[in-house]
């Protein structure tokens, strides 16, 4: 994003997916034109508003080697204008007309976004359908851009210990060159060495009608937005877009542990990341038992991982378990916890360990699974109390190589998971190899959280 | 049980979008017991969102004892009445409620979101939450415990630690220069007997507002209103914060840290939600700093220069003060170069205020996306909260729009002359700034 670059896809969704989750009720309607452009609209009347959502696939995963970063540096390049908007008009017409607008780029898509009053759903969209094939670059432009990313890059990484550790995770555990074990912002010089050739390259083998998903989700019906589509998209030349990278299980890791030591740390932090299925590499029943796992191990105050960890003389003063079922490759379950003063991140690790044995040897208690999952259900009611939840998850999923289906559905996937599936996600989670420990550390080992 | 006789008055009046206007319903219930809500009715989705607020926050927390609103914050939903922590938060979760407090400067929060079908629920643990806390030891250590290590987690960010430098050193000796979060210090100093004082002494019903939005009528929120707020006292037991004007005298503050990229705040005296130049100071704002992609400031340091991912001003009108203030981060070696400029903006501004083009695009940007506010529940109650705790009048969302277009190009440069000083602004610098030092 210009603001927020979804480095950690894992990471984003513990904010997105947990209480905002997907539900059966979007009901979209869905078409394509005959450029191939997928349109998807969610008819939403609370407010005039509307949510435009263009979305790419192709992120960080798609660059060529050597050039990481390319991905994230077009969606910043995509604001600089085009023939008929230049000099940065785009952002100048969406905020005179009242609209709010941002971008983002991750491993798996780039996605752009604006959001304005019903009446300018025709402004935006004849906009965002201009840039898809009229950007103009200069050099100039490219140069001073790269050094805006370099200082994104110095904010998120140079500066935050936590970040740091963040890109060392990542390449520990998808080594060997896998693609989800590069930063999506890109190796520094790498970013530096990126010509405007190779934007352009790129740009015009990955920006076309088909290798993209339009949302629109608001105050508008599914007609209006085939009209409008069929006039601003419509017209664009179609192009045939390269296969996506092979997105395998990674490699084992080398060490299966990372560190971050640095002298500002003074809130040590510990964290377990095992690489999990995800609707990429699995299937749709098969990954809600992961999510119902998250939840019975690490989801909110009465789970068993806080209960065991965190309330009374516990180690820590916070622990949980997260999972995304989202990535197109494979996906990540984390286990993560913040120790109190004085206690050995190694002992919280064994008592995390101990827990998730315990359940698979003594099973749910009663009610367990009934009341977790009454809660997760209640999630697919709440999503719809936000405009732009439908337009996240939808296209979200789309742009991943997901289907509408794995959205719509998901509440009768999690309904059906029973025990003895939560039981054996536990078992491959407790069996997988490829794993890693991640530790925030204080400069100075004093025997205290090492 | 006989059927409550309610009360309510109506307010109907439209909101204006940034161009056709949309009705919103802004209805008054007064409940038997006499509370007041602000409330839009929307029964297209089974939900229910309530926000609300007692004035008087973290302002007020006792000297020695900072951060204790915050500390209770995340203590009163950890067991009340005949619910000890874990019965109360299993509650929460198998209903589906959530339930969240929170701490500023001048007010103490509180959040409810609940299906419809779990209202009753809803209500009964907010009343507890409120009435009957129980502060048992364990759940107290282990929030205390919790709030240690984000006091910690703050000293490791740039941003935190120039954020408590400047209210520090412009609020010395006001409530408002004391940290949300307290230190580890006065958090370990706070025993059972002020949190029980805080719970006594702040929330009562005449400094508290109410909004909410969603799926519940007037009928049902008069009865929510009384079951949940009716046991509270009348009369809250606590002081006012006293007026306070920031201490800026142009210093630059660099605290060395060694990390590859300078994080600079800069601040300035700026504007109370009641002074009648306010909107000329939101359009001035948005123009020099606030638009997020459109700014000057964004145009000269990030979009020509390069010398910054994000830059960005914002007015904060407090109870008691008026700050505005803006933050960049920069290479340590750009930090003099970024400061000039910002300065210069400051001056420019200051000098020749903005252009009629500016103007009119700032205001039709501040009204147009006002209106994309009211897209969740949530949202709708927490504005309808704003527009009480600010008294803005229960007919504001009709006359917003107004309020801006008056904005003339004479009262942005008015506005800028007041309030924008590049010799006054207060300049604190966490990094290894190259070539810049503290002023003496």
């Amino acid at each position: 994003m210009r603001i927020l670059i979804a480095l950690n896809v894992a990471f984003l969704m513990f904010v997105f997916a947990y209480g905002n989750a997907r539900a059966e009720v979007f009901s979209p309607t869905k078409f394509t034109l005959d450029n191939g452009l997928q349109v998807v609209v969610v008819s939403n009347h609370r407010s005039p508003v509307v949510m435009q959502m263009l979305w790419y696939r192709v992120g960080s995963i798609d660059e060529p080697q050597g050039k990481s970063g390319i991905a994230h540096l077009l969606e910043h390049l995509m604001f600089k204008g085009t023939a008929s908007h230049p000099n940065g008009e785009f952002s100048k017409m969406v905020a005179r007309n009242g609209g709010n607008e941002n971008a983002f780029t991750s491993f798996d898509y780039t996605g752009y976004h604006q959001t304005v009053s019903a009446d300018r759903l025709e402004m935006i969209m004849e906009l965002e359908a201009d840039r898809m094939n009229a950007l103009v670059l200069n050099e100039a432009d490219i140069e001073t851009e790269i050094d805006v990313i370099l200082e994104e890059r110095r904010q998120r990484i140079g500066n935050n210990p936590s970040g740091k550790l963040r890109l060392k995770l990542g390449a520990e555990l998808f080594p060997n060159g896998h693609p989800y074990g590069r930063p999506v912002i890109g190796w520094e010089g790498e970013i530096k060495s990126v010509t405007r050739s190779d934007i352009l390259d790129f740009y015009k083998k990955y920006y076309v009608p088909s290798n993209a998903i339009l949302v629109i989700v608001g105050d508008v019906e599914p007609e209006a937005v085939r009209k409008l589509a069929n006039k601003y998209y419509g017209p664009i030349n179609n192009a045939k877009t390269p296969p996506r990278p092979l997105l395998g299980m990674p490699d084992a890791p080398k060490s299966g542990e990372v560190i971050v030591r640095d002298a500002r740390v003074g809130q040590p932090a510990w964290s377990l990341s095992v690489i999990a299925p995800s609707l990429g590499s699995s299937n749709a029943g098969r990954v809600a038992a992961f999510e119902v796992l998250a939840q019975v191990l690490g989801g909110g105050t009465t789970s068993r991982l806080y209960r065991a960890l965190v309330i009374g003389d516990g180690k820590v003063v916070s622990a949980g378990a997260g999972y995304s079922s989202d990535p197109m490759g494979p996906g990540r379950f984390v286990f993560y916890a913040s120790p109190k003063p004085g206690a050995k991140l190694d002992a919280i690790a064994n008592d995390i360990e101990k827990e998730l044995k315990k359940l698979i040897k003594n099973g749910l208690t009663s009610g367990e699974l009934g009341r977790v999952k009454k809660r997760m259900l209640a999630d697919a009611i709440y999503v719809r109390d936000s405009l732009k939840s439908s337009a996240w998850a939808l296209g979200g999923a789309l742009a991943a190589g997901h289907k509408i289906s794995d959205v719509e559905e998901w509440p009768n996937n999690i309904k059906n998971i029973n025990e003895a599936d939560v039981i054996s996600a536990a078992k491959q989670i407790f069996n997988e190899k490829r794993k890693v420990t991640a530790k925030l550390l204080p400069a100075q080992n004093n025997g205290k959280g090492g | 049980m006989t059927k409550r006789i309610i009360s309510f008055f109506l307010f109907m009046f439209v909101v204006a979008g940034s161009a056709n206007a949309f009705a919103a319903t802004v209805q008054e219930v007064k409940s038997k017991g006499g509370i007041t809500a602000w409330l839009i009715e929307d029964h297209a989705n089974p939900v229910i969102s309530v926000r609300f607020l007692f004035k008087g926050g973290v302002a007020l927390d006792p000297v020695g004892k900072e951060g204790l609103a915050n500390l209770i914050s995340g203590l009163l939903d950890e067991g009340a009445g005949h619910l000890d922590s874990q019965s109360f938060q299993a509650r929460l979760e198998d209903e589906a409620i959530s339930l969240r407090f929170s701490a500023s400067k001048d007010s103490f929060s509180g959040t409810l979101k609940t299906l419809s079908q779990n209202l009753g629920s809803a209500t009964e643990l907010l009343n507890l939450a409120l009435t009957q806390p129980r502060f048992d030891t364990e759940p107290v250590e282990r929030i205390r415990a919790q709030i240690l290590a984000s006091i910690r987690r703050d000293m490791e960010r740039p941003q935190s630690i120039a954020m408590n430098e400047v209210f520090e050193s412009l609020f010395a000796g006001h409530g408002y220069g004391r940290r949300t979060n307290g230190t580890a210090e006065s958090i370990s100093a706070i025993m059972q007997g002020d949190l029980r004082n805080f719970v006594k002494t702040m929330l009562a019903k005449e400094n508290l507002v109410i909004g909410v939005a969603g799926d519940i009528g007037p009928g049902a929120l008069s009865k929510f209103l009384d079951d949940a707020f009716g046991a509270l006292p009348d009369m809250p037991n606590v002081k006012t914060a006293a007026e306070v004007k920031p201490k800026l005298n142009g210093r630059i503050k660099v605290i060395e840290t060694d990390i590859p990229q300078s994080v600079i705040i800069f601040t300035e005296s700026g504007i109370k939600r009641d002074d009648p130049d306010f909107y000329a100071a939101l359009v001035m704002n948005h123009i020099l700093g606030g638009g997020s992609f459109t700014s000057r400031l964004y145009n000269e340091v990030r979009e020509k220069r390069g010398l910054a991912y994000s830059i960005s001003t914002s007015v904060y009108p407090f109870d008691h003060a008026g700050l505005i203030f803006g933050h960049v981060g920069t290479e340590n070696s750009r930090v003099k170069e970024t400061i000039k400029i910002i300065k210069d903006e400051w001056a420019h501004m200051a000098k020749d205020g903005a252009t009629a083009t500016e103007l009119a695009d700032a205001k039709t940007y501040l009204s147009g996306a006002f209106p994309l506010r009211f897209t969740s529940s949530g949202a709708i109650a927490g504005i309808l909260v704003g527009m009480q705790a600010s008294d803005l009048g229960i007919d504001y969302l009709d006359r917003r729009k107004s309020y801006i277009d008056a904005v003339g190009k004479k009262d942005v440069l008015n506005v800028a002359r007041r309030l924008l000083n590049p010799d006054q602004l207060d300049i604190v610098v966490v990094g290894k700034p190259e070539g810049l030092l503290s002023t003496p």
